[in-house]
């Protein structure tokens, strides 16, 4: 076993990446993600990688965008303002079929917002945020292990099916520090087989274009229902959730990142008061567990969301279970964080009043 | 066990590596643990302050929202804090600087000139260490010999004699004693 | 009859979408005899931009990427960083490289990043429709200053050699055109020279290259020589050709 070491969130999100196989960085500060580019800058380099600070955050995801064309395994980071301007690069990512990985550690917004940790960029995540028809794959890590641990996942996503990967996580994540070991394998980047895709060096083999476009009439449409294939097989194949105490649960938690964390100090708490409370937490945000919640709905008929935006996942939740169960929320927008307190007075005010009384109480 | 902690006070003072060490302390001991520093606050050019959770369980909030332990090493960090220990918890202020006095009667209050005490070490930068020390015998979350043990793997550019210095102000503060 | 001057390796034998008169095709082929003649064709990256060379990407006989309007000096950045044993060139207009992507190509010099730029200074926006560029000459015409540029409501038109120049980072930079042969054949060196800089580990090197725009400039099609003019007697005097900078040259 290895060695358990203290960690911030953000440096194991960066030597997560370097395990599984990074080997360039392009980022441009901003709190609360600035430990990512400040480990990458000295840590690239001793594995032969590369690590540049970019002008701007467009500058630095279209830096990546050159770099994953190579087949490099590579990375850019930033937090919510900064990843507004990174998604024309994600857009233009997503339509060249380039394995990019992006780390998000959210903070409040909208626009400067301020620097506390938040989840507002759900949406922004789950749904594209740039133009255009588009999936990005999004694991939400509520750890600092599972920040040192997904990046593997991440990189291995986006190689198998080429689409855009991201952690998004949030500023309490990236700033907490916990003890994390590393248990993914470590990926060593020339084992692995040169994609047929990339450009790079040459000498025999037909040219290799790598774009986003198709101007021709009809192209365009065949480009993108291709990708929807793919779109499709990551749907069946790599959705990732975890349950605590659902077994017999009465009421479940919708919660990811740092908001499931204070939903387990809740579930706790309601436990304790015989309320029987089990938490369902979503780490893939896309693709969103669906499947699974309609399968919980057959027996818990009361699922709470929490979450630190004003309701983005739970739209997800709703359009999972389509009515088959109530479905509340508990949101806490403007980069604060709920106390185990306030969530357990809401089960408490949900199980008790049942659902209507709840919702003309509030 | 669960012992949640909030450290406060001005930048400089050490309120972020304190909690650190405890957190680094707290895994060495084979406890949970969660280090969390309010980095909002030094934009405001307020106080720093941070919250350290060292459980037997494993930790789920990294907020300390209602602390078993408040260590207050300034003056407004007294009136932030003071409210929010859990009542019988405990509210280890550093008098050497702090003139007010804790106001509430359900909860401990420790009082300990942790500048005088690192004065009379003369090193005025092991305050913090002083406070520390206090806390690990007051409560017992975490033993001295543990932070002792944690020194170097969170100061690693300190030399072997002002680790020493520290262990020193860890075992003065741990003579402090509640009334 | 023997075939004096045969089609280079690294342009490939597609009919090209470009408008007679336009100098992207003459541009490209100059890059493609460069290439051929320093052997790097299999090791050359060519970057796309967005704008009427967009389908450069199909015409350069080497891998190609397309990207993001004004980026190519980040996608460049990328890539030589990624794979420093490739060569790396960064095709871009004046709309995509002095306006938009003014960050890019500005930044990418101050890091001195081992790469070519070829710059096609038309003074007009192509395959948007004509629209006014930041090049666009004073008192020239557009779609969207369409009594003719003015000072007062744009500004003057942004001459990138003499910017870049002031740049540490930036290793080499000239400025030619192709409206004329002399102009065609000091091109093709100065390309030669970036091309050589960046083989050599050199830096950032770019070259400006004046070049007509006919159908958005309004001239005849039928008459090439009104659109030569307009270089030679409009845009020559506000952008000066020669050497702007050369932090390699032997001094003598």
């Amino acid at each position: 076993m290895a060695e358990k070491k203290l960690m911030k969130g953000n440096e194991a999100l960066a030597e997560g990446a370097v395990r599984a196989g990074c080997r360039f960085f392009a980022g441009y500060p901003i709190t609360p993600q600035n430990e990512v580019p400040e480990y990458m800058s000295w840590r690239l380099p001793q594995v032969g990688g590369a690590f540049v600070q970019s002008e701007s955050e467009v500058s630095a995801i279209n830096m990546v965008y050159g770099a994953a064309a190579t087949g490099v395994r590579c990375m850019t980071s930033s937090s919510s303002p900064g990843m507004s301007l990174k998604q024309e690069g994600i857009s233009y990512a997503a339509g060249a079929d380039l394995p990019i990985f992006i780390g998000n550690v959210m903070r409040g917004g909208p626009g400067l917002g301020n620097i506390a940790g938040a989840q507002g960029d759900y949406w922004q995540a789950t749904r594209g945020g740039g133009h255009g028809d588009y999936r990005t794959f999004v694991m939400a890590p509520n750890s600092v292990t599972e920040m040192g641990s997904f990046p593997h996942k991440c990189y291995e996503v986006a190689f198998k099916y080429r689409i855009p990967s991201m952690v998004l996580t949030d500023g309490i994540i990236g700033q907490m520090m916990e003890p994390v070991e590393f248990t993914t394998p470590e990926v060593d980047p020339k084992a692995l087989p040169e994609p047929d895709w990339a450009i790079g060096v040459n000498h025999n083999r037909a040219k290799r274009i790598v774009k986003s476009y198709d101007l021709r009439e009809g192209f365009l449409e065949l480009m993108v229902n291709e990708r929807v294939k793919r779109y499709k097989q990551i749907e069946a194949a790599e959705v990732m959730y975890e349950e605590k105490m659902m077994d017999d649960a009465e009421i479940a938690i919708v919660a990811y990142g740092t908001s499931a964390r204070v939903s387990v100090a809740a579930m706790k708490l309601a436990r304790e008061k015989g309320l029987k409370v089990g938490l369902f937490r979503p780490i893939t945000l896309w693709p969103f567990p669906k499947a699974r919640l309609v399968e919980l709905s057959k027996r818990v008929k009361k699922f709470l969301v929490v979450e630190m935006s004003l309701g983005q996942m739970v739209e997800d939740v709703q359009l999972s279970l389509n009515g088959r169960a109530e479905v509340h929320l508990h949101a806490k927008p403007g980069a604060s964080v709920m106390t185990a307190d306030e969530v357990y007075r809401t089960m408490d005010a949900i199980v008790k009043k049942g659902a209507k009384e709840y919702a003309a109480a509030k | 066990m669960y012992q949640g902690i909030r450290i406060s006070g001005f930048g400089g003072q050490g309120v972020i590596s304190a909690g650190v060490l405890l957190a680094q302390a707290g895994m060495m001991e084979g406890k949970e643990v969660s280090f969390f520093p309010a980095y909002g606050a030094e934009m405001r050019g307020g106080t720093a302050n941070c919250s350290v959770v060292v459980a037997s369980e494993e930790v789920s909030t990294p907020i300390v929202s209602t602390p078993d332990t408040a260590i207050v090493l300034n003056e407004p960090s007294l009136a932030k804090f003071e409210p929010m220990v859990k009542p019988g918890g405990l509210l280890i202020v550093n008098s050497s600087l702090v003139n007010s006095k804790a106001t509430r009667t359900d909860i401990k209050v420790l009082y300990v000139p942790c500048n005088a005490i690192a004065g009379e070490l003369g090193n005025a930068k092991v305050m913090n260490m002083v406070a520390i020390g206090a806390f690990a015998a007051a409560t017992g979350a975490i033993s001295i010999d543990a932070v002792a043990r944690a020194l170097p793997k969170v100061y690693k550019k300190l030399k072997p004699d002002v680790i020493e210095l520290n262990v020193k102000a860890l075992k003065r503060g741990a003579e402090i004693k509640l009334n | 009859m023997q075939l004096q001057n045969k089609r280079p390796e690294s342009l490939l034998d597609v009919k090209m979408h470009y408008c007679p008169g336009c100098g992207h095709g003459t541009i490209h082929r100059l890059v493609a005899e460069v290439m051929d003649e320093l052997g790097i064709r299999s090791r050359t990256i060519g970057i796309a931009p967005v704008g009427c060379a967009v389908f450069a990407d199909t015409y350069f006989n080497c891998d190609m990427i397309q990207g993001p309007h004004g980026r190519g000096p980040a996608e460049a950045t990328g890539i030589k960083r990624a794979k420093p044993d490739t060569i790396v060139f960064s095709y871009q207009g004046d709309g995509d490289l002095a306006s938009i992507g003014m960050a890019e190509i500005v930044h990418a010099a101050i890091r001195s990043e081992n790469i070519t730029v070829v710059f096609v200074n038309n003074a007009i926006y192509g395959m948007t429709g004509g629209q006014m560029a930041p090049t666009t000459l004073i008192g020239q015409k557009a779609t969207t200053c369409v009594e003719g540029r003015t000072a007062k409501q744009s500004g003057y038109p942004i001459k990138m050699c003499e910017m870049l120049a002031t740049i540490d980072g930036a290793t080499y930079l000239e400025r030619t055109t192709v409206h004329n042969v002399p102009g065609v054949i000091k091109t093709k060196s100065a390309l030669r020279k970036a091309f050589q800089y960046q083989i050599d580990g050199k830096g950032f090197s770019m070259v400006e290259i004046l070049s007509m725009c006919p159908t958005n400039w309004g001239t005849r099609l039928d008459n090439p020589s009104e659109a030569t003019k307009f270089v030679a007697e409009g845009m020559l005097p506000v952008f000066p050709l020669g050497l702007y900078k050369d932090a390699c040259a032997v001094k003598k």
